[in-house]
């Protein structure tokens, strides 16, 4: 992220009126969005496409969720947890949202201070976030690890349709990836933003440029991103 | 008509963005192997495609051998047949045209007709062509292991693609094979990011988006539309690679294999085909948008004349690429599904004939009256044009549904897709490579082996694929390797197939005097200059030949008009270049600020 914005353009001509003018907008001179920089572009449009992995999985979920013959385990009950005596249901996958979801907080506030290039603050807040967002991978491990000691496997269940398994193997464990690549990325940031990297213009080890706070903000999209396909999996998968 | 204005210089604005922080390699290996540069990037990229396409080349020939000369091969078995079948079609599809449209000519020309230093990410940019070589070696792999690779066709229907009775279906083969599409697709991300970000946000002054040549608005939509299509091949390869693994059904009914109840139960293999061809439609305009572009540069500098209707071709590039996504179940008219939703899909499919037509009328009309040079990429451009309608028209037929229905699956559905993504977008390539060889080297190409070349190639493909809609209409089903003696088939056809394959292997021929010219030019080729065409657009402007790293000197390029003056009246030579600020600097109107008035580029305002 190496250049910077030098401010909007002086549009001095004028603009046609209407669609015209739309057009002329969108198309016009050397960016199309104005003020938006390279990275942060660029990573709006990564996200799009992910959209469409997530969109294609979870499609597929539901088609094989509707035209299935057997019936299709009951979620309240197999994601519920027996605890104090007694089940309640959703209530793990109810904690897991609450972190991930308390992560895209401090990650905003993060973004918050980064502007204000408060390095402590906005490293120790990214740090916070990043540990939410481990401990949301590690309760998905022992989501795991319990349901598959429950007999939960890609090929059957114990409870109806065999894609029950497969799907929701291979759409949390896809979900998880990215947390956890998320993860790696709060940790490698915030070490910069702490070692003040973005202050001296260190150069990135390996793409040899110069680091800019913006990085932080571009995290922060990614961040919520990850977040906001969760809610789609949370209602899609464990309220349906 | 379009911004051909000569008085675009008073409108230049000051630059929004600042010099790129380009990384200058300091050894060979970060100059040459592990470049950042995308025209090193585009050159390897180009050459790992063309290599893996002459293996793709090479099987096309074994088949062709084995349906002219049945029997007469041993080593071609029936499963050998179907894999040299779908490692061609696959090879040929996203190895080959893909990546040499995207990753080939996106990276050579996108930053420098935009007029940029680099793409904006150099570094994800080199990620991207090494994962695609490892993808590619992936591929490579399932020919040597075990089993040998897939057979299942470039389709990958389940649940053949991984049961027993297929090639490759229980081992090695198809697992490699979703795996090298896996990388693929995130080695393609990583640069298709890069290109569009690139021309969004990384032009020049002056190069507003109604001002860019047609070849990047084809190659930056068709990367748009990979962008959104690829993620629906990975989910289905990530599918189909659990059914393989570790025995989940997403895509597997319960079925029996070889007299036994396999383990799967419950999938849908109809979900797998409506994610291919999600797919699988765009990529046929993935692989025709690039060639669209391409092919209206190469007609408007070598006819001397500016594009006819240049809105209406970026529209109908941007509306082909919007279309083309609500028109995949058109390849399902067979699969049992509801005759409404063929209704539908038949409708879009024929909607989408009117603005490629915009685009054939005005390739024409580009023609019309124009100063036609007969120049190598001409003829290839010519060529590409004819051989398109006659894709198109056959499509057509496919389209509709009940005509459909008995062409589905024979050889007319082969000989269809050859000629509209088979044939047209390789003459473009070669058009290309024709018309930009001199900038990438500083040599031009050998004209008379061009020339044979080029006859050679497109009397021979017509020679290939016509009788082949022949073949298809009596009724001769794709994908068979042998016909034997079923009573429903003439012995004409039995001619015609040995005529197709001598036909193919010359062709195929032709291709080696191609690929030795361009070694051969390397050193021997006539001396280019900077622009031997007399071409418009930035990428004949740049400081040298072949372009400096960095591209431009030490300014970048202004840009005061479209890509399209040639030709116009009272101007001093028969082209203006996209950087000539033109008239303005011979005492014409004031300008503001505008480094026109110094007669050069930028003065004040320049990149800080
Ligand atoms: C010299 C040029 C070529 C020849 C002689 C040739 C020949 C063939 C033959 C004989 C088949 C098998 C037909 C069957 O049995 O069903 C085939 C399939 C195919 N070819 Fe080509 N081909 C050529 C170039 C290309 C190119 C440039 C493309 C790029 C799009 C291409 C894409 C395909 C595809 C997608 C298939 C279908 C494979 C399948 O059925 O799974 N071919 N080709
Ligand atoms: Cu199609």
């Amino acid at each position: 992220m190496a250049e910077t914005t030098l401010g909007h353009a002086d549009h001095t001509a004028p603009r046609p009126p209407g669609l015209r003018g739309f057009i002329a907008d969108w198309s016009s001179d050397q960016r199309a969005f104005k003020g938006v920089s390279w990275g942060k572009a660029m990573m709006w449009i990564f996200l799009l496409s992910d959209t469409f992995i997530f969109g294609c999985f979870l499609l597929s979920y539901m088609t094989a969720r509707m035209s299935t013959v057997v019936p299709w385990p009951n979620p309240s009950e197999v994601f519920g947890l027996h605890l104090f005596g007694q089940n309640i249901p959703l209530i793990l996958i109810a904690i897991m949202t609450f972190v991930l979801i308390s992560s895209s907080g401090t990650m905003a506030m993060a973004v918050n201070f980064g502007y204000r290039r408060d390095r402590r603050k906005t490293a120790i807040l990214m740090l916070l976030t990043a540990v939410l967002g481990a401990t949301f991978v590690g309760m998905q491990a022992f989501e795991w690890t319990k349901l598959i000691s429950e007999g939960v496997r890609p090929w059957e269940n114990p409870w109806g349709a065999a894609q029950f398994g497969s799907t929701f193997f291979m759409i949390t464990g896809f979900h998880g990836t990215h947390v956890t690549i998320g993860v790696i990325f709060l940790l490698i940031v915030a070490r910069k933003v702490w070692r003040g990297d973005y202050e001296t213009g260190e150069r990135g080890f390996f793409t040899s440029r110069r680091g800019q706070y913006e990085s932080v903000e571009i995290m922060g999209l990614y961040w919520h991103f990850v977040d906001l396909v969760w809610v789609f999996i949370f209602a899609f998968f464990y309220l349906w | 008509m379009v911004d051909v204005t000569p008085h675009g210089a008073d409108l230049i604005p000051p630059a929004e963005v600042g010099e790129m922080d380009l990384y200058h390699p300091h050894s060979w290996w970060t100059k040459y192997v592990f470049s950042q540069d995308a025209k090193v990037i585009a050159i390897q990229y180009s050459g790992t495609a063309l290599a893996i396409g002459l293996v793709a080349l090479v099987l096309s020939w074994l088949m062709r051998l084995q349906l002219g000369f049945p029997g007469t091969f041993d080593f071609i078995t029936p499963e050998a047949y179907y894999q040299f079948m779908t490692m061609h079609g696959m090879i040929m599809v996203i190895y080959l045209l893909t990546a040499l449209f995207l990753g080939g000519f996106g990276n050579y020309l996108i930053p420098l007709m935009v007029g940029a230093r680099d793409m904006v990410f150099p570094y994800v940019n080199m990620l991207s062509y090494w994962i695609y070589l490892l993808a590619v070696l992936v591929l490579v792999a399932s020919f040597f292991a075990p089993g040998g690779p897939t057979g299942a066709g470039w389709t990958l229907y389940p649940p053949q693609a991984i049961l027993s009775g297929t090639p490759g279906g229980t081992g090695p083969g198809i697992i490699l094979m979703l795996v090298s599409l896996i990388l693929f697709i995130i080695g393609f991300t990583m640069g298709g990011l890069n290109y569009v970000v690139t021309v969004l946000q990384g032009r020049t002054r002056g190069m507003t988006l109604m001002r860019l040549p047609l070849t990047v608005w084809g190659i930056f939509t068709a990367t748009v539309m990979a962008l959104l299509a690829f993620p629906a091949l990975f989910v289905a390869c990530v599918m189909m690679l659990f059914d393989r693994a570790i025995g989940s059904s997403f895509f597997m009914p319960a079925i029996v294999e070889m007299g036994e109840q396999s383990p799967h139960n419950g999938g849908s293999p109809i979900m797998f085909q409506h994610l291919f061809w999600f797919f699988g439609h765009p990529e046929v305009y993935i692989v025709a948008l690039p060639a669209f572009g391409i092919v209206s540069d190469l007609i408007s500098t070598h006819a001397r004349k500016n594009i006819f209707g240049y809105r209406m071709m970026v529209w109908a590039i941007v509306g082909i690429g919007a279309l083309s996504f609500v028109v995949w179940a058109h390849h399902m008219y067979v699969s049992g599904m509801h005759p409404y939703f063929g209704f539908f899909f038949a409708t879009t499919t024929l909607i989408i004939a009117v603005p490629t037509a915009i685009k054939v009328y005005n390739w024409v009309l580009t023609l019309w009256r124009g100063d036609i040079h007969l120049t190598i990429p001409m003829l290839f451009a010519l060529a590409f044009i004819v051989t398109f309608v006659n894709g198109g028209l056959t499509g057509l037929f496919l389209g509709n549904v009940v005509v459909d229905v008995p062409l589905s699956d024979t050889m007319f559905v082969v000989a269809h897709f050859h000629m509209v993504m088979g044939v047209a977008p390789i003459m473009v390539v070669f058009g290309a490579v024709y018309h930009w060889y001199p900038k990438m080297t500083g040599r031009m190409l050998n004209e008379w082996m061009g020339r044979f070349h080029f006859w050679v190639t497109f009397i021979g493909a017509y020679l290939i694929f016509f009788p082949m809609h022949y073949v298809g209409l009596v009724g001769v089903p794709r994908r068979y390797p042998e016909l034997g003696d079923t009573a429903f088939i003439p012995p004409s056809v039995h001619t015609l197939n040995e005529f197709i394959t001598v036909a193919a292997l010359t062709v195929g021929f032709a291709q080696l005097v191609f690929l030795f010219n361009l070694f051969w030019s390397i050193r021997h080729g006539k001396e280019a200059g900077d622009n031997p065409w007399r071409a418009t657009t930035l990428e004949w402007q740049t400081a040298g030949t072949p372009p400096p790293h960095g591209n431009f000197g030490k300014e970048l390029p202004v840009v005061y008009r479209w890509a399209y003056d040639y030709s116009v009246p009272g101007a001093p030579e028969d082209f203006i270049a996209q950087n000539d600020p033109g008239p303005a600097t011979q005492g014409g109107p004031a300008t503001r600020g505008g480094p026109a008035t110094q007669g050069g580029p930028a003065t004040q305002g320049g990149p800080a």
